[in-house]
């Protein structure tokens, strides 16, 4: 005995047992793993990458920094409590800036974003962007009253492109163009550290008109923003010439001596006098508030509150509308549970305690509803309902009411009651009936020996066992009415509608993508918990169809 | 409560032929808005509401126009192919990863089952404005909005959590001894699968099919999204006639639609009973 006691148990190869039986264990897990991983990788890339992709963007906000990169950095000192307007270098970084989004018709994407947030600012970008192209036009007439070179494209390119893409653009000039497009626009090293400003600025026109109107750099007069943009590098260091050699060294010496001379322009002034919010605070807060790459605006907004410089600060009472939607949403999904339930108990205990064969036949009154489509059972109440529909014509028809008294019972909240009722009524008898078919019938037996009426055997011995049904039919009855989109939206009428019908406007009319996504968001968190609930009543293995 | 014991005194038989009376009406509010459609999609005028010809029995009040309508109108015509061409394919590719996984997660050692699980089931949970708000923005950066691919893998995924659950019940009762009295007698796993499994869970494989075929032919909300107009199914379609143009063609479809359901229900109400008979749940 002793000597086995020390062995290891082995199979018939010698391996231990307990190594091999791992193997095996592991073998049968790598199988059942192999069997799932298929659809668990169809639904993680369908479904659920979408819904991760949907919280991303409720936070997401790169398109302020993206678009105003310049004017984000300048921001970062401005102190937005001042109540003054930031310096000149926001102005000029800001010209730049809105001088580059408009030639790629990015401003008007960048004024409808932050006008969610500050109403008037889709103006301004409109109205400005089309101005700013003429804001260093001042910097341009007096450069080339200076010198007629500083017309000419090809002085550009020789001061600033790099020898690389002189080469290569002059190879590609003389083949044929049609067949492939310019080589993409290069700065030279020199101009990059000399003239930092002008460089990029010029880069910018170079690659934008490459790209959005297929010119070529060699034969197009840059905008009046480079020339801004030299006015300002020379200014800063006057001695930027010498970086350079030749003709452009003899020019650029020539400017640089020259621009202490020139009259400045007054960019600020410009801004003000195209649209009157660049003169006031509030329009750099908000461009300020909205700088960084994410939000919580939109969440903000999705509870009626919004960001501002001061912080989180609830919207003006006329402007408040989500608040009272979740409510109303949720007020609504109540009413539904409860006429569901109330409609629901009677039929499930009804079905519960007939014989088979006729229980087996009522279901089917049961399940035909619930197999018809939901568009059929939709359109069948925008029939019965509507003013001119069948109830309206029956009431008549028996006098219960005038012709001219006839009921309004469609497009308001009587309407989507009614007929989410008729849908969700289902999902509430169906848990019911199976909860209802496993309590044992001695139990009401007994009370009644003991002396219960009927009423109290009921009440006091039946009902407490049917509990877990009805939570369970009253939760799934619940989330679903909850996300509901297209009843609803067809026979709600304004009054009925619910939050998922502003998600779908926001979606396809307003495209407020993002606030969409943050009243989504919300929506599915609250159905999460809604469900946890029902996991911890009914379970998730447990739930059966038909 | 389905029979009255002689003894019942009066105020129990009222208060158990009212209870029958209220469980007929909400049988009648079941049931009626379905019923009234039929008839109603054979009116002879454009209207929604019984002409008084039809109500007295007249043949005039009566007619097939809409049902022409239906079958000769573009429009209808090109949103019926648009359904058929899309439940189908989705159903397969549901169908086939649901039933590998089902088999697979019904395995005695699964890694982290729950949640796999709680991944696999929440298409049916989501609901479906967020699940179809997501797949838009989604499958609008991946260049699948608005196109067939996108709309059938966006029903699959929807219709899967279906096909899983059906074919997990069937597996539930499925004695495995079968199996391993199969690999006993030399049958290799492919074979084993097929000869022995398969013909077993057939019904579950069928009714998740179904389920997730209704799933994907009813789907009006994410096919609105992610659909572009040659994508128009049949419910869409609907959708917007009525929201739109009310046109009494709806009805008709809506007729043939129940008609649809009707079969499904049946060919499921028998596989229930096909399955139980096998397993011997009942008898009969």
């Amino acid at each position: 005995m002793s000597e086995t006691a020390d062995q290891l148990l082995t199979t018939k190869d010698g391996k231990p047992l307990k190594a091999a039986l791992a193997k095996a264990l592991r073998r049968d897990k790598l199988r059942a793993l192999a069997l799932i991983a298929p659809l668990l990788i169809f639904v993680l890339l369908t479904f659920v990458a979408p819904i991760v992709d949907m919280l991303f963007r409720s936070v997401e906000n790169d398109i302020v920094s993206e678009t105003l990169p310049r004017t984000v950095i300048e921001l970062q000192d401005w102190d937005a409590e001042s109540g003054v307007v930031p310096g000149d270098a926001t102005y000029n970084a800001l010209h730049y800036d809105l001088m580059i989004a408009a030639e790629k018709k990015k401003h008007t994407q960048l004024g409808t974003r932050l006008n969610y947030e500050e109403t008037g600012i889709s103006s301004a970008f409109r109205k400005t962007g089309r101005r700013v192209d003429d804001f260093g036009e001042g910097y341009t007439d007096q450069f080339v009253a200076l010198n007629e070179a500083w017309e000419a494209p090809a002085t550009w390119v020789d001061l600033l492109a790099s020898p690389d893409w002189v080469k290569s653009q002059a190879t590609w000039a003389a083949g044929d163009q049609k067949a492939t497009a310019e080589p993409s626009f290069v700065i030279n090293d020199t101009a990059r550290k000399a003239l930092p400003q002008t460089s990029e600025i010029y880069g910018a026109f170079a690659r934008t008109i490459q790209v959005e109107d297929q010119d070529s750099p060699t034969e197009e007069e840059p905008w009046n923003a480079v020339y801004s943009a030299l006015y300002e590098d020379l200014t800063a260091n006057p001695a930027a010439a010498d970086a350079f050699s030749g003709a452009n060294e003899a020019l650029l010496s020539e400017a640089a001596a020259a621009v202490a001379t020139f009259t400045p322009v007054d960019i600020k002034a410009l801004f003000v006098k195209a649209d009157k919010d660049w003169g006031e605070p509030s329009i750099w807060q908000t461009i300020k508030t909205f700088a960084p790459a994410y939000t919580s605006g939109y969440f903000l907004n999705s509870v009626d509150a919004q960001l501002t410089a001061d912080g989180v600060q609830m919207k003006p009472e006329d402007e408040r509308i989500y608040l009272f939607l979740f409510g109303r949403t949720l007020m609504l999904s109540m009413a539904i549970t409860i006429s569901c339930l109330l409609l629901g108990y009677p039929i499930a205990f009804l079905l519960a305690h007939l014989p088979l064969r006729t229980s087996n036949l009522l279901m089917i009154l049961v399940l035909l509803p619930f197999w018809t489509s939901l568009l059929v059972r939709t359109s069948a109440w925008k029939v019965l309902l509507q003013q001119q529909g069948v109830i309206n014509d029956f009431l008549v028809w028996i006098g219960v009411i005038s012709d001219a008294g006839r009921l309004v019972m469609i497009n308001n909240q009587t309407g989507t009651i009614i007929a989410m009722t008729h849908i969700l009524l289902p999902f509430m008898i169906l848990p019911l009936f199976s909860v209802m078919k496993t309590i044992s019938p001695n139990y009401v037996r007994a009370a009644k020996s003991l002396g219960a009426t009927n009423w109290t055997a009921f009440w006091r011995v039946y009902f407490p066992q049917s509990v877990p049904g009805i939570g369970a039919g009253a939760v799934l009855a619940f989330i679903l009415s909850i996300g509901y989109y297209i009843t609803p939206e067809l026979v709600g009428g304004t009054s009925g509608i619910f939050i998922s019908n502003r998600i779908a406007y926001h979606i396809s009319s307003s495209l407020n993508w993002g606030l969409a996504a943050a009243l989504g968001t919300m929506l599915l968190a609250a159905v999460m918990i809604l469900f946890l609930v029902y996991d911890r009543i009914v379970g998730i293995d447990n739930v059966k169809l038909g | 409560m389905s029979s009255l014991p002689p003894y019942a005194s009066t105020g129990q038989r009222v208060w158990h032929y009212s209870y029958l009376a209220i469980c007929a009406a909400i049988f009648f509010f079941l049931i009626f808005p379905i019923i009234v459609i039929l008839p109603l999609s054979f009116n002879a005028e454009n209207f929604f509401t019984f002409t008084p010809a039809m109500l007295a029995l007249d043949p005039e009040g009566y007619s097939l126009k809409h049902y022409y309508d239906f079958f000769t109108n573009p429009d209808w015509q090109q949103a019926l192919k648009n359904s058929v061409m899309i439940a189908p394919v989705a159903t397969i590719l549901a169908t086939s990863f649901g039933t590998l996984a089902a088999i697979g997660l019904s395995q005695s050692h699964v890694p982290y089952k729950p949640a796999i699980m709680a991944v696999l089931i929440s298409p049916m949970i989501v609901p479906l404005i967020i699940s179809a708000a997501g797949m838009y923005f989604f499958y609008s950066r991946i260049g699948l909005q608005g196109t067939y691919w996108g709309v059938v893998m966006a029903h699959a995924a929807l219709g899967t959590p279906f096909v899983i659950i059906t074919v997990t019940a069937t597996l539930v009762g499925f004695d495995r001894s079968l199996v391993r009295a199969a690999a006993n007698l030399g049958a290799n796993p492919v074979t084993t699968f097929f000869k022995i499994q398969m013909p077993l869970i057939v019904p579950g494989v069928v009714s998740g099919a179904l389920f997730a075929f209704i799933t994907s032919f009813d789907e009006v909300v994410v096919v609105l999204f992610l659909g572009s107009a040659a994508q128009k199914t049949l419910p869409w379609q609907m959708f917007t006639g009525l929201r739109e143009q009310i046109s009494p063609t709806i009805l008709a479809v809506a007729s043939l639609m129940v008609a649809i359901s009707i079969v499904l229900l049946t060919i499921l109400e028998l596989l229930r009973r096909r399955s139980e008979r096998l397993r011997g749940l009942s008898p009969g």
